[in-house]
């Protein structure tokens, strides 16, 4: 037991809680642009979807957990950047290494774009989980009618222009953690070839999938 | 060959320090970096003026004492070499070179370019090392370690202490160092009954210096004079991972 904690204290430990929840939110993220992907197949179909997952009574379990994970993955990290800048001590007068250009690009940005993401969220929640509501009913059992509202923010440039903005970010962010999470929690370097393409693939996989969204919805919605 | 040089000097630890521009005519292109410096010190002696303090010892690239930040780069432009086996042929007539002693809170400035890079010894104090007796000449052949194995342990052991990998991560973490030394011990025998201990011994102490945390951003390795693989870096977040569950 006491070496478990030594490990969850140290600076390895930590990095590992970073990694494992990394994964956890890129499992979370994967299985939301999937569901998404229902506005394609219909209104109907997504609005099922939608009703079956917040009736079910497990829901406020996964909610609870994942609203865990992300805020352990947050503050972990936050409070591991603000140590790595104290650890760096510049003089006012110099400039950063060239080697730090070197690292990988996304790399030098995750606590800069994941604020943005973790802003976007909250933006996100507030447009949708808790926007208005617009009953619909399906053989005769009523429920919200999320694809209506859905398409009504799609079709303001503005907050499309935003949601692309922000997934271009979350890109950028996945590409370097995903493959960074592999890397602290033991399994493979972020140098290893397969990895890196994956973590490329997997960014390409999300974002591409959250962006068609917006662009159906802008162009096509309500049609 | 001309050249300017603009070089960090600063008294003592906690001394502001800054740059200070020094001018020098007919550097030969077959002089070393450190010869380089060394002519400039003479002229300055000779001018009543204090030399600049910089590290250097074996002047072969094996000791890990030459730490200079030029032109940004960690033991200057070249790959896989330390700042002891950089040549003035490397730079133009009329170039600038920018010179700095390692950045990192953990490093502090002794005075102008030294750096007092004593937490890596407390790192390897706090469990760098074996203590089980590993016999002589014969054991060795009875001892057997397979070929990539043994690789890979001599390729974590060509590190030789520099601390450009500090130097060169934005977050100065200590890991590519920390790793090299846990990975040369782990993967061989002689290491394995102390390996959860060293692993959990080094990986305190790092913290306890003060470097930074890694965030796999791979500076480090680019830096390396030695040219130490970001897996071994992998290879101490697993290592961690085994001694949590180890007594
Ligand atoms: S890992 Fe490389 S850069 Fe770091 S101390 Fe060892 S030799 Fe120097
Ligand atoms: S002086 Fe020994 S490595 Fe450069």
């Amino acid at each position: 037991m006491a070496s478990i904690k030594l490990f969850l204290k140290s600076s390895v430990g930590r990095k590992f809680l970073v990694g494992i929840t990394g994964l956890g939110l890129s499992g979370f993220v994967l299985t939301h642009m999937a569901g998404n992907m229902l506005m394609f197949v219909g209104p109907e179909a997504y609005n099922t979807y939608g009703h079956k997952l917040i009736t079910n009574p497990f829901i406020y379990i996964a909610e609870v957990g994942l609203l865990a994970i992300f805020f352990v993955h947050m503050g972990l990290a936050l409070c591991l950047a603000l140590e790595n800048k104290k650890a760096r001590a510049l003089a006012p007068s110099q400039k950063p290494s060239n080697c730090e250009k070197d690292a990988r690009l996304g790399s030098r940005y995750m606590v800069h774009t994941g604020i943005l993401v973790f802003v976007f969220v909250v933006l996100h929640l507030i447009t949708f989980k808790y926007g208005p509501y617009y009953p619909v009913s399906y053989h005769g059992v009523e429920m919200r009618d999320l694809h209506r509202l859905i398409v009504e923010n799609f079709k303001s440039p503005l907050y499309s222009g935003w949601y692309l903005f922000s997934m271009v970010i979350l890109f950028s962010h996945l590409v370097h953690g995903f493959s960074a999470s592999f890397q602290s929690l033991g399994f493979f370097s972020v140098r290893n070839c397969l990895i890196k393409k994956m973590g490329w693939a997997f960014a390409f996989i999300i974002a591409g999938g959250f962006f068609i969204q917006p662009i159906y919805g802008y162009f096509y919605g309500g049609n | 060959m001309k050249l300017h040089l603009k070089i960090w000097r600063q008294n003592g630890p906690s001394a502001p320090g800054n740059f200070k521009d020094y001018e020098m005519d007919h550097v030969s292109a077959d002089m070393s970096f450190l010869e380089m410096l060394d002519v400039l010190n003479v002229t300055l002696v000779k001018k009543g003026e204090t030399p600049i303090e910089f590290d250097h010892d074996c002047r072969e690239g094996i000791c890990g004492s030459c730490a200079l930040m030029i032109n940004g780069n960690a033991h200057g432009p070249d790959t896989g070499t330390a700042t002891c086996q950089l040549h003035m042929r490397r730079f133009k007539e009329n170039d600038t070179i920018v010179i700095e002693p390692w950045r990192a809170k953990a490093f502090p400035v002794i005075k102008d370019l030294a750096t007092d890079r004593t937490a890596f010894d407390r790192i390897m104090a706090a469990g760098g090392y074996i203590s089980v007796n590993t016999g002589n000449a014969p054991e060795a052949n009875s001892n057997l370690v397979g070929k990539d194995t043994s690789e890979r342990a001599m390729d974590a052991a060509a590190c030789i202490g520099c601390g450009a990998c500090v130097a060169a991560c934005k977050n100065s973490s200590a890991m590519l160092f920390v790793s090299a030394k846990v990975s040369h011990l782990a993967q061989l025998p002689q290491g394995a009954p102390e390996r959860a201990k060293r692993v959990r011994g080094m990986v305190t102490q790092m913290d306890q210096e003060g470097f930074g945390n890694c965030s796999n951003t791979g500076a480090c390795e680019a830096a390396c004079p030695k040219e130490i693989k970001l897996e071994n870096i992998t290879r101490l977040n697993r290592e961690m991972v085994r001694a949590a569950f180890t007594e």
